[in-house]
């Protein structure tokens, strides 16, 4: 449905968007996720045409987002970063104006505006002016608006942000319940977010894609990095070289915790909770705690992001 | 495929074809949702005219318009001996509208991009030139409703004296025609920045150019082709002919086609703001 090759966009010397290539197709939906200016913003208005890419190409449903713009901006439903809308103006006058805008005929427009103020929880908002709406409030106006023409690829940009918990919750329902009729990305700097939401991520950070797949995927690399945590009774050198000696342990980091030895094992992905427990039998050492402390898509994202930060840091010194 | 999807890999030959294939499927959809030119302008249009009712400047610029008009008709054309024609009133309004117009219009683009809502117009299906074209002819529904509280007057004159309607009406017409050319100079400085201010100083320097500074260019030009080319490009010079009920083909082609330039100009700077 949706098909990005190599696209780069430069402002000046600075790369917004650097060589980055993936694939959406019909029905899924995508998140995202990337600190602020990692790229996210820029992907997405170079896929809306909003602005043309440096180099590279990009397809929507087939068609060419540069050559084809206007068949790629009928079938994108839009919701831009901070969902900028006339205050001036009620919702209805609002979503009427998109839909003339959109070439809808009177009837298909009503029908329209009453199935996504519907779907947008927005109907008993609908002859307030915008400027007098909550912050939440307006941005399902901005869905609404996305959603009017019922476009086969939604692109939403930071859907939930500024929203309250309960908001937040019914938007991600939302999202979700759309995601059966409608191909989606949406962008997000905050992980559970697309954790909640996505079938699939693409990390962006410093305008490369750092990390893409499946949600579980992407979880199971984060397990190669993941610890072990044992608490074993022994004579500290012992222990800590008995345990060295099984195969797959790549580290281990002892310290001294109310007479017990709380040990911090890093292995090369193996599980080896068993051949601990083992080792501490054998030798009749007692054991107290043994598990296995799964690093977060949080601090993966975090080292992730923070080597996209060093790499740009490099960068800018050879320049300079 | 689903798993790997992201791969960075080309698109293989039977990818492509499915893609190539699946779009004309969906142009039919499209096309039922009508072309967006015609129907995206009038949106515009009538979008762009209520967002003048709403906005207070223009309530401003309506307020000035009616005392200074006013005014003008009382102590000028109203006086005793004079011509019974708006000659008088017109020309004076033409002053006016050199600082007036760009004040109407300097919000118009400038506007969008300033509060991001460009965004969501320019990824509608609606070319740049719609946008222009509907912004253009909001804002001259809106100075012709302004025009239109001078029928009073008209009316005023009629009862004291016997103008003649013909030159009334080319007058008005004279009076639309000068209007979408300052209009259409506005929305060309208003596509230009973000800034509204701004957007309405160089509408006001343009403007001012292609009257008071071609008027003193035709008078005090060093050479006769320097001078005829001020008198050539003086606006005002072109509307006194309408105001004198002289409907002038030159004037007419004049004012249209400086209108059509900068609508065309406005349209081109807006397309390049893309680039940026």
């Amino acid at each position: 449905m949706i098909q990005v090759k190599n696209l780069t966009k430069a402002y000046g010397p600075h790369l917004a968007v650097d060589n980055i290539s993936f694939r959406v197709e019909e029905g899924e939906i995508v998140g995202f996720l990337g600190p602020n200016g990692a790229g996210k913003s820029t992907t997405m208005r170079i896929l809306t045409c909003f602005m043309p890419a440096t180099s590279g190409s990009a397809t929507v449903a087939g068609y060419d987002v540069f050559t084809q713009s206007m068949e790629v901006r009928r079938r994108i439903g839009y919701l831009p970063e901070g969902n900028p809308i006339y205050p001036e103006m009620r919702v209805r006058e609002f979503l009427n104006f998109r839909g003339k805008l959109r070439g809808m005929g009177r009837p298909e427009r009503e029908a329209a505006i009453k199935r996504v103020t519907d779907r947008c929880w927005l109907g008993e908002f609908i002859d307030r002016p915008i400027g007098q709406l909550s912050k939440g409030m307006r941005q399902r106006v901005g869905l609404a608006d996305a959603l009017l023409h019922d476009p086969p690829v939604l692109i939403l940009d930071e859907p939930t942000v500024g929203l309250d918990p309960t908001q937040i919750r019914e938007t991600r329902k939302l999202i979700s319940d759309l995601a059966r009729r409608h191909t989606i990305i949406l962008s997000s700097h905050i992980l559970p977010e697309v954790e909640a939401t996505c079938q699939r991520m693409i990390i962006i950070a410093g305008g490369k894609i750092r990390a893409s797949g499946p949600i579980s995927e992407v979880r199971e690399r984060i397990k190669g990095v993941s610890r072990l945590i044992a608490e074993i009774k022994g004579p500290k050198a012992e222990v800590e070289s008995a345990v060295r000696k099984i195969s797959g342990v790549k580290t281990v980091d002892g310290a001294a915790v109310e007479g017990w030895n709380r040990l911090r094992i890093e292995t090369d992905g193996h599980d080896v909770r068993e051949n601990v427990a083992e080792v501490a039998a054998k030798n009749n050492w007692p054991l107290r705690e043994l598990r296995l402390e799964v690093g977060s898509l949080e601090e993966y994202f975090v080292q992730i992001t923070a080597e996209a930060m060093a790499e740009r840091k490099r960068y800018t010194a050879a320049v300079a | 495929m689903a798993a790997n999807t992201l791969a960075t890999e080309g698109v293989t030959a039977r990818e492509r074809s499915s893609l190539q294939g699946s779009a004309p499927q969906t142009s039919d959809a499209a096309s039922s949702q009508g072309s967006g030119g015609a129907s995206a302008m009038v949106a515009m249009t009538q979008r762009e005219l209520a967002s003048l009712f709403y906005s207070p400047i223009a309530y401003v610029v309506g307020f000035i318009f009616l005392v200074v008009t006013g005014y003008i008709f009382v102590t000028d054309t109203l006086e005793p001996g004079s011509e019974a024609s708006m000659r008088s009133l017109f020309e004076w309004m033409a002053y006016l509208l050199v600082f007036a117009v760009p004040i109407l219009t300097m919000r118009s683009v400038a506007e969008e991009f300033s509060s991001g809502a460009i965004e969501m117009l320019m990824t509608a299906p609606v070319s740049d030139g719609a946008v222009i074209l509907g912004k253009f002819f909001g804002t001259l529904l809106f100075y012709i409703a302004l025009l239109a509280t001078t029928i009073p007057h008209l009316i005023l004159m009629t009862v004291y004296a016997q103008p003649i309607f013909s030159v009334v009406l080319v007058s008005y017409l004279g009076m639309i025609l000068l209007g979408a050319l300052f209009i259409s100079v506005g929305l060309f400085a208003s596509s230009c920045t973000r800034h509204q201010l701004l957007s309405a100083i160089i509408a006001i320097a343009i403007l001012s150019l292609l009257t008071f500074g071609a008027d003193r260019l035709a008078e005090r030009g060093g050479t006769l082709a320097i001078r005829s080319f001020g008198a050539y490009v003086n606006i005002l010079g072109h509307f006194s002919d309408f105001a004198k009920g002289i409907l002038d083909t030159g004037s007419l082609i004049f004012f249209v086609s400086g209108t059509v330039f900068f609508l065309f100009l406005a349209t081109k700077v807006l397309e390049s703001r893309r680039w940026r």
